[in-house]
């Protein structure tokens, strides 16, 4: 077995600098690698890029990142919860690239598995498809997108092994599977780390040869952005 | 004239047995409540869930378990979780058979502007380009007129575009109205509302033929 453990957030991160780009998963605050964004806050990286499909609230998740403005550029679907993106975006600071939500799921997921481009139709006769390649194909037009490329992957899954093996839990799945073997290096982190032979084989969403480093995650708050509830 | 529960009410009617149909937020998400419970009928959120149940019990909120509006929702038996890319597979692919959405602006031709103001509101798509561009059968929840009491149904939209030529229909607080290759049809009125009305609050070209009837809401 080929072992993918390190000890801690600090050593899972080892080698990020200043203007890197990143993948973080997560929708929303569901799913989010928690323990890196911390650790990417406190080493007050620079000029990065983030490739997230959300980007936090103002005080947690990326909105942390974003605070202390360390983001240059925001790759995202759907930014709606976080005033100081807005202010930052609408003021000229924080440069942003709106993708829709399957695009960036698609273009992730050609990174990994090594596909330079796929067609989709979304966003055709569009300002997304502004300056991209179109074609039709059976009568219908289609817009060329490129797969991203990023330094680093930062993912979150529910249970992980020694072997980078990952299972995720309900929803908080999102993109996470998607970013793993999409960067140069993916980062898990897991709420339960476990023994090889722990996790059953026809369980895994994701093999480990899509990740490099898989650590213990702790403290997580797993905050809820929306609490609604019904009656009893 | 209709509330938003009475514009989602309408919409359920859409909804029939054997439809798996994704919900944008607002009033669509309404639609839920309404649909008749003798026919089976499951929701795709596009965060990743197919068989999306109500609203959690008080102190059963699961952080892991969420909606496409970030709201804490339940899994109903024979529901299933998947990544994002499956889940816009399962848009794309044409295998869900109605998505109900809300906009700003739609256009005479099935154009459709719901996700950016410029210089003033940039929340983002989402996933509605997606659907949009995929879906066959698009039905647009949303009032009539904008707070200034501006017509939301127009000849061109002039925000920027979700996506062109998609929408099929339309409901509103004041009509039925279909998408067609010659206009917006009115198909029909809802309670009280004149057909004057409705042509008063329309920009757009309204196909207005024979006796147009009211709603039935039950």
């Amino acid at each position: 077995m080929i072992k993918k453990t390190v000890s801690n957030v600090q050593e899972a991160v080892e080698g990020v600098h200043d203007g890197m780009t990143f993948m973080l998963g997560g929708f929303g605050l569901s799913g989010i690698p928690e323990n890196a964004i911390s650790e990417l806050v406190k080493l007050n990286l620079k000029e990065l890029t983030c490739i997230s499909n959300n980007a936090g609230v103002d005080d947690f998740g990326l909105g942390l990142l974003l605070h202390k403005k360390q983001i240059k550029k925001m790759v995202s679907s759907y930014v709606g919860e976080n005033a100081e993106f807005e202010r930052q975006m609408l003021s000229g600071e924080l440069d942003v690239e709106l993708t829709p939500q399957g695009t960036l799921a698609a273009k992730c997921q050609a990174a990994q598995q090594g596909f330079p481009a796929v067609y989709t139709p979304a966003g055709f006769g569009t300002e997304v498809a502004e300056g991209k390649e179109t074609r039709e194909f059976d009568g219908k037009m289609y817009v060329l997108e490129e797969a991203y490329k990023a330094d680093f992957a930062f993912v979150k899954a529910w249970k992980g092994d020694e072997a980078g093996n990952l299972i995720f839990k309900g929803t908080a799945r999102n993109f996470n599977p998607l970013m793993c073997g999409a960067a140069t290096i993916t980062v898990a982190e897991v709420e339960e780390l476990v023994k090889p032979g722990e996790l059953d084989p026809n369980h895994i969403h994701i093999p480990g040869i899509f990740v490099q480093r898989i650590f213990q995650g702790k403290d997580y708050e797993k905050r809820i952005e929306q609490r609604t509830v019904r009656e009893r | 004239m209709l509330d938003k529960n009475g514009i989602a009410k309408r919409i359920a009617k859409e909804v029939k047995d054997g439809y798996y149909v994704n919900l944008g937020i607002g009033i669509p998400t309404l639609v839920a409540n309404y649909v008749r419970d003798d026919i089976e009928v499951e929701f795709q959120s596009e965060n990743g869930i197919l068989g999306m149940g109500p609203f959690p019990f008080e102190g059963e909120e699961d952080a892991d378990l969420i909606n496409a509006g970030k709201q804490t929702i339940t899994a109903l038996p024979g529901a299933s979780f998947f990544d994002s890319a499956m889940s816009f597979g399962m848009i794309r692919g044409q295998h869900v058979d109605l998505t109900i959405l809300g906009a700003m602006e739609v256009a005479e031709n099935g154009d459709i502007a719901n996700w950016k103001i410029p210089g003033k509101m940039v929340k983002g798509m989402g996933g509605a380009m997606d659907l949009v561009a995929s879906a066959e059968n698009i039905i647009v929840a949303m009032m009539h007129t904008n707070r200034a009491g501006e017509s939301k149904l127009l000849k061109r939209c002039s925000l920027p575009l979700t996506g062109v030529g998609c929408v099929t229909k339309i409901v509103t607080e004041l009509a039925v109205i279909e998408v067609t290759n010659k206009g917006f049809k009115l198909l029909e009125r809802a309670p009280g509302v004149t057909v004057e009305q409705i042509r008063n609050a329309t920009e757009g070209t309204l196909i207005v033929e024979g006796d147009i009837p009211e709603m039935q809401l039950n």
